[in-house]
């Protein structure tokens, strides 16, 4: 795995923000070196505020680094673009097209032929068994079922990495749970790279290869945990719990550094 | 493995069927909600039968009679069928004035055609044309011009300042210019009309564009849209609500502006007919009349209602502002 060129390839990248007040520089992002390589399934894991959401919406191209160097698929970033699908958290379907149409906005932007766009997205329905509420809109479905939309309309425009943004964030437990064993089934179907934000430690043992964990105000990376365990994991065996406390640990302390960093509530 | 993908299956169908159920609770209640219905449950007709009761009553020879108010002002006035004709007397004037003013006659034209010759299917059609007319142009300015305001800050500043200066003028300050420049007619009404319902269209349509939540224009950008696609697949529809909230008030405005209209600068219509009654102290007819400006406004805006509800049958506050 080694040996490829990486699929994400981040260097020296910085992120500054100037403070509302216009006095304060913060750095949102400081000296990120990260290589993502085909096929890893890798966490970003950290405190809100540590800037891994910013780093995710860099690499989708929606905003830019103030310096540093970042390639995706061989080439530099600069826009948005079909080659980064992203899922959001709030899901972002379009809400005046029906499931049906979500799905296959993308392969209609990218020029493709009718039946072609028919039975992509045909597929991707069945696959996360969406068959029966093609012609719903999103307002008639849960949260759940919302974020089975978002992840199809992202792997029908098949790019070859996915990026996620807490995309399981605001879901109840079952349902989360449900999700990230279909994400794991589709990761290890077609091999895809997939970019994973999240704030939960148990979510990112039970996903990732390796988990990126971030700092507290600059955002660097603080380690990267391999994570080994084989799968399906266990999330009550004694392995899994310990890579859960040593990540435990290592947000805790970024948590502290939040809390001291931030202005005192009377 | 496939022992706990079976597992995992049932628990997806358990989602699927509690959103089913979820939807199917819904439906009834939006159908409540909709169309003519709440007019004609009998709940809602007690407080109108109660008034034209009361009206009734105000017309009678026992009104009159009643000890105290015998020989009042109040009695004075109000037994005045001058001043407050009883409803039946309204009933048969409105009848009167939807029917036929000839009796039948097969060389003159069509059955049909002598059906809606009355003066009320004539003065509804006159004021319709003028508000669906009016309110055509305002749309086919207001909403291009919104368009444009809403997506370019050139655009926007160049025409911006002008439109604020326009805008607070009510439409009836400009009826002395309309004749001036229109003469009587049809024109003038057009005219204000138009001036009527094109600054709420204009004013919505732009913020309707421009309050488009940014996560619809990420997505978009990722999923590969460009200029184009990103307007008319994106924007527009995101913008639509708040469109049609606009072409809904706007018209309102030009339901009133259409009657103004006629009572100063038009021969014809709803609005003329009430003024030229009261002339010739037809005051039955005068009250016929209102009721028909009455039920055409509550036709028009029902129509605009079922058509709010179809083009936005994908919007959520929709349903919610409903139930």
């Amino acid at each position: 795995m080694e040996a490829q060129n990486p699929v994400i390839q981040i260097s020296n990248l910085n992120k500054e923000f100037v403070s509302k007040q216009g006095f304060e520089r913060v750095f949102a992002l400081k000296a990120i070196n990260l290589e993502v390589y085909q096929g890893e399934f890798v966490c970003l894991l950290g405190p809100s505020g540590c800037g891994k959401s910013t780093l995710l919406n860099v690499i989708a191209g929606f905003s830019e680094p103030t310096s540093g160097t970042l390639i995706a698929n061989g080439k530099a970033i600069s826009d948005p673009g079909p080659d980064r699908a992203m899922v959001f958290q709030e899901y972002a379907l379009f809400p005046w097209m029906t499931v049906y149409k979500n799905v296959a906005f993308g392969l209609e932007l990218a020029g493709k032929a009718d039946p072609e766009i028919r039975a992509t997205v045909n597929l991707w329905l069945q696959k996360l068994q969406l068959q029966d509420f093609r012609g719903r809109f999103p307002k008639d479905l849960s949260g759940g079922m919302r974020q089975r939309v978002a992840i199809a309309r992202a792997l029908a425009i098949d790019s070859p990495m996915l990026l996620m943004d807490e995309p399981f964030g605001a879901l109840d437990a079952l349902t989360r749970r449900n999700l990230q064993d279909e994400l794991l089934r589709i990761w290890q179907e077609l091999g895809k790279t997939i970019l994973f934000v999240t704030h939960g430690i148990d979510e990112s043992v039970y996903l990732a290869t390796r988990v990126v964990v971030m700092t507290y105000r600059p955002g660097q990376i603080k380690k990267i945990v391999p994570i080994d365990l084989p799968r399906p994991r266990d999330p009550n065996s004694a392995e899994f719990n310990a890579f859960a406390r040593q990540l435990r640990e290592l947000v805790a302390e970024e948590q502290l550094a939040r809390k001291s960093h931030e202005p005192k509530r009377p | 493995m496939n022992g706990r993908f079976k597992n995992e299956k049932q628990t997806l169908q358990g989602v699927h069927s509690r959103d089913i159920e979820h939807s199917a609770a819904e439906t009834p209640r939006r159908e409540k909600a909709q169309g003519l219905k709440p007019f004609l449950a009998a709940k809602s007709l007690i407080l109108p039968a109660f008034l034209v009761l009361l009206w009734g009553f105000f017309s009678t020879e026992q009104f009159r009679e009643i000890p105290i108010l015998k020989g009042s002002v109040i009695v004075d006035k109000l037994s005045n069928p001058q001043i407050l004709p009883p409803p039946w007397i309204v009933l048969k004037r409105w009848i009167a004035y939807a029917s036929p003013l000839q009796p039948y006659d097969k060389t003159q034209g069509t059955y049909l055609q002598w059906l809606f010759s009355g003066e009320l299917p004539i003065d509804l059609w006159s004021s319709l044309q003028r508000i669906l007319t009016g309110f055509a142009i305002a749309i086919a300015l207001a909403v291009p011009l919104g368009i444009l305001m809403g997506a370019n800050q050139s655009i926007y500043d160049f025409v911006n300042p002008s439109i604020q200066v326009l805008r607070p003028i009510p439409p009836i300050a400009w009826i002395p210019l309309a004749m001036l420049w229109f003469g009587l007619g049809d024109p003038p009404a057009y005219f204000l009309i138009f001036l009527g319902a094109f600054f709420p269209i204009l004013i919505n349509t732009i913020g309707g564009v421009r309050n488009v939540d940014s996560i619809y224009i990420r997505a978009a950008k990722n999923l590969g849209a460009k200029r184009i696609a990103l307007f008319w697949r994106i924007i527009l529809p995101a913008a639509t609500p708040q469109i049609l909230t606009g072409i809904r008030v706007g018209l309102g405005v030009a339901f009133i502006c259409v009657i103004i209209a006629e009572m100063i600068a038009v021969q014809s219509g709803l609005g003329f007919r009430i003024l030229e009654a009261r002339e010739y102290s037809y005051t039955d007819k005068v009250i016929a009349g209102m009721f028909t400006i009455g039920l055409l406004g509550l036709a028009l805006d029902y129509i605009i209602t079922r058509l709010n509800g179809y083009l936005l049958r994908w919007h959520r506050t929709l349903d919610q502002a409903k139930n």
